[in-house]
């Protein structure tokens, strides 16, 4: 019950927030330079001023800001994000088109990061007086420090034009229609690279903060508890000291969850993947207001939500955050 | 006194001339050096020392937990005829829980905080391949009732952080005797307990020993402990044993002066302790040349203290606080009431102690007295100002004739700041120009009995006492009119303990100060307060003057705590009687 009031709340105080973000964003936008009209003129070659104001009554630009504010508002809560008159769709079913690709890359690049950085800084923690374990915090510190488009780069030099193991760019093979495993398998295979690039650095900031927590947690007593019990070091490690360990961890990871939409820009552009990343960069490019407030809006969504399921998986973790101590 | 239950007679652990290398740059080579001693089955051996002593190394070598930099120098363990020390890391872990069950001091930490009770003692079996998992369980359960935990099936499921400190540490107990283990090391097991939790657990831990008749190592520097419980006492200092023997014998004769004055800290009869700081013990803390060096006080029975100031330097009355904690739009509120319509008075020169344990809102009344916490209702006056009212300037002119001296000598220091700054910064605050302030504060050192040069030093140089010692000085800075000690000792060693006490003692009388003395140890606040408030759950349950109190208490929680303090029925008055 108590639970279950807790989420309401949650959900009320991010209802709020969502709000104060949307209409941040809308002043926001339109306090840059320049317009949709102004950019569309241009790529027309046209310096007609009518022609101008055409455009600009047409998209609604020529009404006073609050007006416009107002009709955003009142459509965004019946989900009518706008229409892009650059895309010449409506915004949701672009994001809706596109956000999938996008989960699907920093999801995987989320769960490589986690698994292979938690694994890589435990075995560092576990050898951290022996060479190996220096090699892994090494190798770590290289990752973390590296740019990720030059890690992007020099992975498509390597794997696919030297190698030729995995593709260089794209979603799917261009033509090839693949059905069912098939197509599962081809994805899979184009998402290796960017995966993988896009979950270095993070992968490199887990096994650091995981080795550090490990560390700090061993000293603990009841680690003492544990060894006097006569348990195996290897169910010490796994039990006591890494369960706790964990704890700092899934807060690092609810961060890193939440700027999955809009954090992977970079690497949608060097391996050409058709996520919401370019479709981001493209419409600012493009002064497109409707599509670029629309991705803002599922960028802060997501935060949220994830957040929330942050909350919640920490309350699972660890039994001593009741419902009312936040 | 229980018999040996071994009819060879053989020991069953038997340390011959153990030497433990600590780290190179220490303070000294050996944490435990050429030390022998031998434990029978079924005995309690008590090992007896201040921090630092080298105390518990020996234990943690045989456990196998000796803190990193520490080794095995020379000399053998003998568990049962098996060298510990020379087995491998396999025979090792199945002599760990299984033969040998170790409980620590600090229950709060030494439990998982993410594992269930239960789970955690299924672990011990698990750990040697025992039992069922439902086995195990059942196990878990009955040694939970063993123990006299309260509700033991809701405590089998329960996590750490849901249990107080006394049943966590029966939670340890039942986890280390969950083997039947023939040797139980406990390290300092009821240290950070409250009196009465502690009196509870020395009960439980004798008890469960005489039904088993398994043997004891019990690490203590308390020797109300060591009369409550020990066959046999062995008395160390800087890693050497100074005395061994039968317990009885031990602290009947003490041949050590230094186990003397470790006897001598702990009063066996309270009431003779009444207003007579310790002074003897304070000598023989320091190095053994400077005992001589400090004045011993006659035999004189203690001049009468009641004779003060009719008006009140401080006067409270209906004082109220309770915490809260909001929950959120949907939680509900939790209340915690720390103070209950508390009132009382001190007089100027006068020492008031504060008496109550964990939870009884003693500190929160230090606090809301020196003005860190502001009180729900009701008044604190102060020469008849009342400081609840005052705000902002006018509160901030008052606050300098109030200091307060804290109780963790770590924390409680700035550790970037330079001892002599960090005394003169009050006075700075209060206006005086810094030069002078921290001329003012060298001789505020002095005053506390350290140098002049410590001004220049930082605080990780010293040690806990004499850090207290500079807690002391800050508060003295502002010339307060009346401090506040909030459990300013009970960090310290006993012996550190009495020379803190003396040095408070002292600067009342000179400098005419007022002391509010906050402790949940009844032997402390006998050997220096005038007169004594009792407190339980928020509300003052008896005051009066502290020999009153200690020959006739009169509120049943009183008297409770009064039997509950180690060794008051046990040591012989011959035990005082001999260093008087």
């Amino acid at each position: 019950m108590a639970y279950v009031s807790l989420i309401l709340g949650r959900v009320g105080k991010a209802v709020i927030v969502l709000l104060a973000i949307l209409v941040f964003n809308f002043f926001l936008i339109h306090a840059a330079p320049g317009d949709p009209a102004a950019v569309m003129a241009g790529e027309a070659g046209a310096t007609d001023q009518q022609f101008l104001d055409d455009l600009r009554e047409r998209f609604g630009l020529d009404q006073p800001l609050p007006v416009q504010l107002w009709r955003y508002m009142s459509g965004v809560l019946q989900l009518d994000f706008g229409y892009s008159y650059r895309q010449q769709m409506p915004v949701l079913d672009l994001i809706l088109d596109r956000l999938p690709a996008t989960l699907l890359l920093t999801g995987a690049a989320f769960c490589i990061s986690l698994l292979f950085g938690i694994i890589a800084g435990t075995l560092a923690a576990m050898r951290a007086k022996r060479p190996s374990g220096s090699i892994i915090m090494g190798l770590a510190l290289l990752f973390y420090a590296t740019p990720l488009y030059w890690v992007a780069m020099m992975a498509v030099l390597v794997f696919s034009v030297t190698l030729d193991w995995l593709p260089a760019y794209g979603y799917s093979t261009v033509g090839a229609d693949y059905t069912g495993l098939a197509h599962v398998g081809d994805v899979a295979v184009h998402l290796m690279l960017p995966a993988l690039t896009l979950g270095l650095f993070f992968m490199a900031v887990y096994t650091r903060m995981t080795r550090t927590s490990m560390l700090s947690v061993s000293q603990q007593d009841f680690v003492k508890t544990a060894r006097a019990k006569g348990l195996a070091p290897g169910v010490i490690q796994r039990r006591h000291i890494l369960r706790n360990a964990l704890l700092p961890i899934i807060t690092l990871a609810g961060l890193q969850a939440g700027q999955m939409v809009g954090g992977a820009v970079l690497t949608e552009t060097v391996f050409a993947w058709p996520g919401i990343g370019r479709l981001m960069y493209e419409a600012l490019m493009q002064r497109d207001y409707n599509l670029l407030l629309g991705i803002f809006f599922f960028c802060a969504l997501l935060v949220i939500l994830f957040n929330m399921l942050t909350d919640v998986i920490y309350r699972l973790a660890d039994p001593r955050i009741k419902q009312g101590a936040t | 006194m229980s018999e040996p239950t071994r009819e060879s007679g053989a020991p069953l652990l038997r340390i011959e001339r153990l030497s433990l290398a600590l780290p190179e740059g220490a303070d000294r080579l050996y944490a435990v050096d050429n030390v022998s001693y031998d434990l029978k089955a079924g005995e309690i051996l008590c090992v007896v020392g201040e921090s630092g002593s080298g105390k518990s190394m020996t234990a943690n070598a045989l456990m196998g937990l000796l803190p990193t930099g520490v080794h095995v120098a020379k000399g053998r363990a003998l568990f049962d005829g098996q060298d510990v020390l020379a087995m491998d890391e396999l025979s090792h872990r199945a002599l760990r829980g299984r033969r040998i069950g170790m409980i620590f001091q600090e229950p709060m930490t030494a439990l998982n905080p993410l594992m269930r009770v239960g789970e955690q003692i299924a672990e011990v079996f698990e750990a040697h391949g025992l039992l069922t998992p439902r086995a195990r369980r059942e196990r878990a359960l009955a040694l939970l009732e063993e123990v006299r935990l309260p509700d033991p099936t809701s405590a089998l499921r329960a996590y750490p952080f849901e249990l107080s400190g006394g049943q966590r540490q029966r939670v340890m107990i039942a986890m280390a005797l969950a083997l039947e283990p023939e040797l139980l090391i406990a390290d300092e097991p009821t240290t950070a307990l409250d009196v009465t939790t502690q009196a509870q657990i020395l009960h439980l831990v004798k008890d469960l020993q005489a039904r088993r008749g398994m043997a004891v190592m019990f690490i203590t520097h308390d020797f109300g402990v060591v009369a409550e419980i020990a066959d046999r006492v062995c008395v160390m200092r800087e890693g050497k044993i100074v005395e061994m023997g039968e317990a009885r014998e031990v602290l009947d004769h003490p041949r050590h002066d230094y186990t003397r004055a470790l006897i001598d800290a702990i009063p066996a009869d309270v009431v003779a302790a009444v207003g007579r700081p310790a002074d003897t013990v304070a000598a023989v803390g320091r190095p053994a040349g400077v005992v001589a060096a400090v004045e011993r006080p006659g035999d004189a029975i203690p001049p009468p203290r009641d004779g003060t100031d009719s008006t009140p330097l401080l006067s409270v009355s209906g004082l109220d606080k309770v915490y809260r904690s909001s929950g959120g739009w949907f939680q509900p509120k939790r209340e915690v009431v720390a103070l209950d319509g508390i009132g009382f008075s001190l007089g100027k020169g006068e020492t008031l102690g504060i008496v109550g344990e964990s939870g009884s809102g003693k500190s929160t009344l230090g606090r809301c007295i020196v003005g860190l916490n502001r009180p729900d209702s009701g008044e604190i006056r102060l020469d008849g100002v009342d400081l609840s009212a005052l705000e902002g300037r006018a509160l901030r002119a008052h606050r300098r004739r109030i200091q307060m001296v804290f109780q963790d000598p770590y924390a409680s220091l700035n550790p970037r700041i330079r001892v002599g700054m960090a005394i003169a910064q009050g006075p700075i605050a209060n206006g005086v120009p810094k030069a002078e302030a921290l001329a003012q504060a060298r001789t505020l050192l002095a005053t506390v009995g350290l140098d002049g040069g410590a001004a220049e030093r930082y605080p990780h140089e010293f040690s806990g006492g004499q850090r207290q010692r500079i807690g002391i000085a800050r508060a003295l800075a502002l010339n307060p009119e009346l401090i506040v000690a909030d459990e300013a000792v009970s960090a310290l060693d006993v012996s550190i303990q009495a020379q803190v006490l003396k040095l408070l003692d002292d600067l009342k009388q000179k400098l005419d100060l007022s002391l509010l003395f906050i402790t949940h140890d009844l032997r402390v606040a006998a050997q220096i307060c005038d007169r004594l408030i009792v407190m339980q759950k928020g509300r003052i349950v008896e005051h009066g003057s502290a020999r009153e109190i200690f020959t006739s208490p009169q509120h049943p929680y009183t008297r409770e705590l009064l039997e509950a303090i180690p060794g008051r029925r046990e040591a012989p008055a011959t035990a005082t009687a001999g260093v008087l």
